[in-house]
């Protein structure tokens, strides 16, 4: 099946207005409002049941939309999901290739089943297991491949029909440092080489940090949060310088141009303030020759934005959600540690 | 054009599954071959010939045994989805643009397939044990694939139904093994009492059986066009069914 771009899509690649999912009582995804531009690098994140994976199951069409409607490619997701799966490339979070298949008859496999034209098709066969470092290993079964290479082997096929937009659910979950590092890159190379858009949910913090254009921090089901990387950690008001010292000149530190806020806590000096890293200078000299103990320079993350917006770590959202008894101690753990 | 390529993909990869999986080819030849010595032996040693068209039981169990072969194996293969469903094998095939019902005629293409190479391979050894005709061979072939395309529709409808390999046991037990008891391929089905020849007749295996046991050894009960005919009812019925149930699968 050949895929061109739908006529009106100026740019814009997915496109959802109030997008919901509801299984019974329970809204797993609540009228979310996306618009994802062609060649974007955009992430979902958010702790595991915050409703990523429902959102993109609808987006692929493999879960029918409650309310609301989306569009992937120009296509209506709801009346043309031929169309739109065969404009999407897709890398589930649960291994789904064929481990009794060889690497190659994984991906010859695909681009029969997306209508991959015959002429081409061992080309860029050959050109995706080169890219995914599985040349040598084309013609064994899978069942012998390590995780990594199960993962890697599974981008190449989602690739293989060379779609306008992949989607990747936890890309990288479980995979080594090394192994994870390989898989970004390859992501950054192909949106920089074919302009693919990448749709990509995620819980680690520093991928959705280092990969995305812009991130909508998910939780329960709501976008709670959009924005580039940058604007999400600017959004919490710089950075935060910590002094462990006796006897703080909190005066002289309240009189520094570039600090908006002096804590004290846990007996330190919390220095919220612009650009720690070039002010620091001043913040000693402002201590007057008094003996600081330690420094700390602390830049706002990911995960401090999503415990700002929702009062709650990743992990912990993960782990109890924040209800009954065991995510109520983690929280309590959690505020005691601060 | 897309959908044909697709339901060769398909094909190829059960058919490479099936090659590759040496263990199950292997029981599924040997097993025949144990039923036919070990209880044809034995039964064949206190039977009475004459009830059974006076031929030795192991000639008469033959065809029996190569429907038995068909109707597991067929069965199995198609409750085998549930495992692929499972480890999501089956979802790369299932998001892809083409139809479900490309998908099912991809997997009754394959567990049709399988049947057929272990049928071929135990008509051949039926050809030196039992003197099955060459014509016998050919003809046991066409009625085997028959019986093959139902039982894999089958197979796959419960497996699109199931969640977990558990209601299994409930399958066999309760379907398979009334089916295949009740198909003549073990006893004559003439001079059953009332209740058990009325449950061996509306049993579509039946028919299977017969015209394997008329095509290879020229004993049968109904005409053959009877039983080409049920059978291909029969897995008109099945195919219905199984799109059906493909179609609205969840993933």
């Amino acid at each position: 099946m050949v895929v061109e771009a739908a006529g009106s899509n100026d740019g814009v690649m997915i496109a959802a207005q109030g997008l919901t999912k509801r299984f019974g009582d329970l809204t797993a995804v609540d009228h979310i409002e996306l618009e994802i531009r062609r060649g974007e690098i955009f992430g979902l994140l958010g702790p595991n049941g915050a409703g990523k994976t429902t959102t993109i199951s609808m987006l692929i069409t493999i879960r029918p939309i409650t309310e609301g409607r989306a569009t992937v490619n120009g296509y209506d997701v709801a009346r043309q999901p031929a169309k739109v799966r065969a404009s999407c490339g897709i890398v589930f979070q649960e291994p789904s290739i064929d481990t009794a298949l060889t690497a190659r008859e994984n991906l010859e496999l695909h681009a029969r089943l997306y209508g991959v034209p015959k002429a081409i098709r061992r080309e860029r066969i050959e050109e995706l297991l080169a890219l995914v470092d599985l040349k040598d290993r084309e013609d064994s079964v899978v069942k012998t491949f390590s995780g990594g290479m199960k993962r890697r082997l599974e981008i190449a096929r989602g690739l293989l029909h060379h779609p306008p937009v992949i989607f990747l659910d936890e890309p990288t979950l479980g995979l080594d440092p090394q192994t994870r590092q390989h898989i970004w890159d390859y992501i950054e190379r192909l949106r920089r080489e074919m302009r693919t858009t990448f749709v990509l949910t995620t819980h680690y913090m520093e991928e959705a940090d280092r990969l995305c254009d812009r991130i909508a921090i998910i939780d329960r089901g709501k976008i709670v949060a959009l924005g580039t990387p940058k604007e999400l950690k600017d959004s919490l008001g710089g950075d935060t310088v910590v002094l462990t010292m006796k006897e703080p000149p909190l005066e002289a530190f309240r009189a520094l141009s570039f600090v908006s806020k002096v804590d004290v806590r846990d007996g330190a000096v919390w220095l919220s303030m612009e650009r720690a890293t070039s002010n620091l200078a001043h913040v000693i000299q402002a201590a007057g020759g008094r003996e600081i103990a330690t420094v700390e320079v602390r830049r706002p993350t990911l995960e401090d934005v999503f415990i700002r917006l929702t009062g709650r770590a990743i992990r912990q959202a993960e782990e109890g959600g924040g209800e009954g008894w065991f995510g109520a101690a983690m929280q309590y753990t959690a505020s005691t540690n601060r | 054009m897309s959908e044909f390529e697709g339901l060769y993909g398909i094909w190829l990869r059960e058919f490479k599954v099936f090659q590759r999986e040496k263990s199950r080819v292997v029981s599924a030849i040997a097993q025949p071959i144990i039923w036919l010595f070990l209880l044809g032996g034995g039964i064949g040693a206190s039977i009475d010939t004459s009830r059974i068209g006076n031929v030795d039981y192991q000639h008469f169990l033959f065809p029996g045994i190569v429907a038995m072969s068909t109707m597991f194996g067929t069965v199995f293969y198609g409750l085998y989805i549930v495992w692929d469903r499972k480890i999501d094998v089956l979802k790369e095939i299932l998001v892809a643009p083409i139809s479900r019902i490309t998908v099912f005629f991809g997997k009754v293409l394959g567990g049709a397939t399988d049947a057929m190479i272990t049928v071929f391979i135990l008509l051949l050894l039926g050809v030196v044990l039992v003197g099955i005709s060459p014509v016998g061979v050919v003809a046991g072939l066409g009625i085997a694939l028959l019986l093959a395309v139902g039982m894999v529709s089958i197979g796959l409808t419960l497996g699109a139904f199931f969640e977990s390999m558990e209601g299994f046991q409930v399958i066999i037990t309760f379907m398979i093994f009334p089916l295949f008891f009740l198909s003549g391929a073990l006893y004559p089905i003439s001079g059953l009492d009332p209740v058990l020849g009325t449950a061996v007749q509306a049993n579509p295996v039946t028919y299977a059986v017969d015209g394997l046991r008329g095509a290879l050894i020229g004993q049968s009960h109904f005409p053959l066009w009877l039983d080409v005919g049920i059978m291909l009812l029969f897995d008109a019925a099945m195919v219905l069914l199984g799109t059906w149930a493909f179609r609205r699968m969840k993933l």
